[in-house]
């Protein structure tokens, strides 16, 4: 098959982006419909070349092939370092493809209602074209340049997104603090990114791999032998690439961005920080994976951060009650989950569960993340209020809602038949089998995670009788329900894709089974979770006060995000601000302003002392003139000779 | 007695130096205007005379001079129209009155 199509699917949402962005004057009332319509081409187009890719010929001799569709020269920096701009698909950015258009035209679909009736309905679709866009330039990307460029791209329509709502300034607020926080990462991502090409002469994914993985290369033995802090340079800059990593998929401790991101409309939230963007993270390990395989101390801290990450987070999540907040933190601790996963994998098929593992979970949670999301922002749709103690017993007034948001919770606990479970049980046992300390530590973070999922639901849809009988819209519009409909099958049924003979880290298909034995353990853990969350939630009582007060000191503490937001501020107000921030200042305010003023005042003087020579007088300017004549001719004459 | 090149040059030097006194001492603008009239003239009989005794086969001294004459009458008539336009606003062709160039 011709794969030349893949290059629509990134020129359509950019076309949305241009079109709208410009003709916004035309377009105004049509830009929802317009850009669903584009999206639904993209997707289908996507769709196509996965079938393509996945069951006819992308696989040959057992092996699935890497396709470059399109390569553009863009730059060349000497003969050999050039920069390319090009369309590569091999297993995972088709994956990726899929993922991207199938949640981005969704959110679109789901947009069509939500965002009804804003004033500024054209600049929201025009900017979630730059989104699809840029991250679809970032799935399909060829070198670590383009993948860099279309990084920066994600974070600026992220950005756009966030501060949507740019009356709230608390929605400029999270803006500029996702971008700072994310670009402060993306510096380790860009300085990463040299130090390899540096050292093998490529941006090229392929190049870079075929060298790094080729132990006898001269670029492989410079790139170990030398070691700064004790770490050789091939770690430095996988870990700096990973903190770039870190930094878009909110990991510790970069995360602090990402609850606060949740004052962007909900719909782009399902979007970017739930189901695309945020994984962007996971997507580059995975991507350079042959290269982290190589280097086990770059890995072992991919692993410990995740695990870090999935715990921290599920903590918090227990505690907070702004529902999006909770999701937020949902997802930065399932990111988590991807990443160990990827971090206790080793390259090889079957040995390479943990990659197989952290892809498929990055499928079927952007399924039901998304949803779970959408299901939010229905609830807000309709309660106007992002708060739980204004929610409970939704479940009459919004049927399908409330069963799409069930079996989101069924999948992310990891209950089966459900998604999340197949995936969340290949993770565990690519844990068990490389690091037991982080298999516990996940198994803990599956209970945690079914307990204030539940939390959540039974929150929101039961709990206590609705009060707010004033106002009955309903669950909104048909382009509403839809979504959530198509992404309730989707998170009920994906799980069942044996995602492993699909994507894994050397493209070698593989099989795995679901061990029955292996996974009661895992799914007792979270029925356990589901219990003590009805338990507490599922009636309206005051145990769950009670356990907060008995807990208070911790209580307080998760509740307050473990003070990480004040541990940064503190950071950068108190230690930044008084040490660097004020004596720049100081030889800003004092030195070059001085320098400046200094000589603003001789020149200032000087004029005022010889300003009294410009009297208006003719008779004297026609002295100075003789006088002049005068001195030069004694010059001419007498000194010059 | 021969008049030489000397005569001459004495005459047009104290000339030069009477226009120059004129200029700076008179405060009537037409009398300044015809100081320095005085003084384009003794640049004229300079050039006369070097013309007619140092290279008396050549005509350039005596075309010179014709030609300052001619820029004189053209800065005579620019120099009364300023005059004219400053007595019109200011009321006056003192030239102590007129300082209004410092600005």
């Amino acid at each position: 098959m011709n794969y030349s199509t893949a290059i629509w699917i990134m020129l359509l949402p950019l076309a949305n982006f241009v079109l709208l962005g410009l003709g916004k004057k035309y377009l105004k009332n049509i830009a929802g419909i317009f850009s669903t319509i584009l999206l639904f081409v993209a997707a289908a187009i996507a769709l196509n070349i996965a079938y393509h890719y996945f069951f006819v010929d992308g696989k040959q001799n057992g092996v699935y092939q890497t396709i470059n569709v399109c390569q553009m020269h863009w730059l060349s920096f000497t003969e050999t370092m050039n920069v390319e701009i090009g369309i590569q698909l091999d297993a995972l950015s088709v994956m990726m493809l899929v993922v991207v258009t199938f949640i981005s035209l969704m959110v679109h679909l789901f947009s069509l209602g939500y965002m009804k009736g804003e004033e500024r309905y054209c600049n929201y679709f025009s900017y979630l074209g730059l989104f699809t866009f840029s991250m679809l330039g970032l799935v399909v990307a060829t070198n670590l340049l383009q993948l860099y460029m279309c990084w920066e791209l994600v974070g600026i329509s992220s950005y756009l997104l966030i501060g949507f709502y740019f009356q709230k300034p608390s929605a400029v607020a999270a803006a500029k603090k996702a971008f700072i926080v994310t670009r402060f990462a993306d510096l380790g991502l860009l300085i990463g990114i040299l130090i390899l090409s540096f050292n093998t002469n490529s941006f090229h994914f392929q190049t870079i791999i075929q060298t790094l993985t080729n132990t006898q290369s001269p670029s492989f033995i410079s790139i170990t032998a030398s070691s700064f802090l004790g770490m050789s340079t091939l770690t430095w800059a996988l870990v700096l690439i990973f903190i770039g990593g870190a930094g878009k998929s909110a990991m510790l401790p970069l995360h602090i961005w990402l609850p606060d991101a949740m004052e962007g409309p909900t719909p782009v939230s399902a979007l970017i920080h739930a189901a695309t963007m945020v994984v962007a993270g996971v997507f580059l390990v995975a991507k350079l994976f042959a290269v982290f395989a190589i280097d086990v101390t770059a890995l072992n801290i991919v692993a410990y951060v995740g695990t870090a990450s999935a715990l921290f987070a599920a903590i918090i999540a227990c505690t907070q009650t702004d529902i999006k907040r909770v999701l937020a933190y949902s997802t930065m601790s399932q990111i988590g989950y991807m990443m160990f996963a990827l971090g206790v994998s080793k390259y090889g098929s079957e040995e390479g569960l943990g990659y197989s593992a952290a892809l498929f979970h990055l499928f079927t949670h952007a399924f039901f993340k998304s949803l779970l999301f959408l299901c939010a922002g229905a609830v807000i749709h309709l309660v106007h209020s992002n708060e739980m103690k204004d929610m409970g017993g939704l479940k009459k007034l919004m049927p399908i809602t409330h069963i799409a948001f069930l079996i989101a919770c069924l999948a992310i606990a990891g209950v089966p038949p459900f998604a999340g479970f197949f995936s969340k049980e290949e993770i565990l046992s690519a844990a068990y089998q490389n690091n037991k300390t982080i298999y516990i530590i996940a198994l803990l973070t599956s209970a945690i995670t079914a307990f204030y999922m539940f939390r959540l639901y039974f929150s929101i849809f039961w709990n206590k009788p609705y009060q707010h009988h004033h106002h009955h819209r309903g669950e909104g519009t048909i382009t509403m329900k839809l979504p959530l409909i198509i992404l309730m099958l989707c998170a009920a049924t994906v799980g069942f894709i044996p995602f492993s003979e699909f994507v894994s880290s050397d493209n070698h298909p593989f099989h795995s089974e679901i061990h029955i034995g292996f996974s009661v353990l895992p799914v007792a853990l979270g029925l356990f979770g589901i219990a003590m969350a009805a338990l507490f939630y599922f009636k309206q009582s005051d145990k769950p006060d009670k356990i907060a007060n008995s807990l208070q000191v911790i209580y307080k503490a998760a509740y307050r995000k473990f003070y990480v937001d004040e541990l940064y501020l503190f950071i950068t107000k108190k230690i930044i601000f008084n040490c660097i921030a004020k004596p720049a200042a100081w030889i800003d305010k004092n030195i070059i302003d001085g320098c400046m003023n200094g000589v603003a005042f001789v020149t200032s003087f000087i004029s005022s002392s010889i300003k009294n020579m410009q009297s208006g007088k003719v008779q004297q300017y026609a002295l100075y003139f003789f006088a002049g004549i005068a001195a030069l001719l004694v010059t001419v004459l007498y000194v010059w000779k | 007695m021969t008049v030489g090149l000397t005569h001459i040059i004495v005459v047009s030097t104290v000339l030069f130096f009477i226009g120059m006194y004129g200029l700076f001492t008179r405060r009537n603008m037409i009398t300044m205007l015809m100081s320095i009239e005085l003084m384009l003239n003794s640049v004229n009989i300079n050039f006369v005379a070097f013309n007619k005794y140092l290279y008396p086969d050549k005509m350039d001294g005596i075309f010179f001079s014709i030609f300052i004459i001619a820029i004189a009458a053209a800065e005579a008539a620019v120099a009364i129209a300023i005059i004219i336009n400053l007595y019109r606003t200011h009321k006056s062709i003192d030239v102590d009155d007129v300082t209004d160039l410092k600005q």
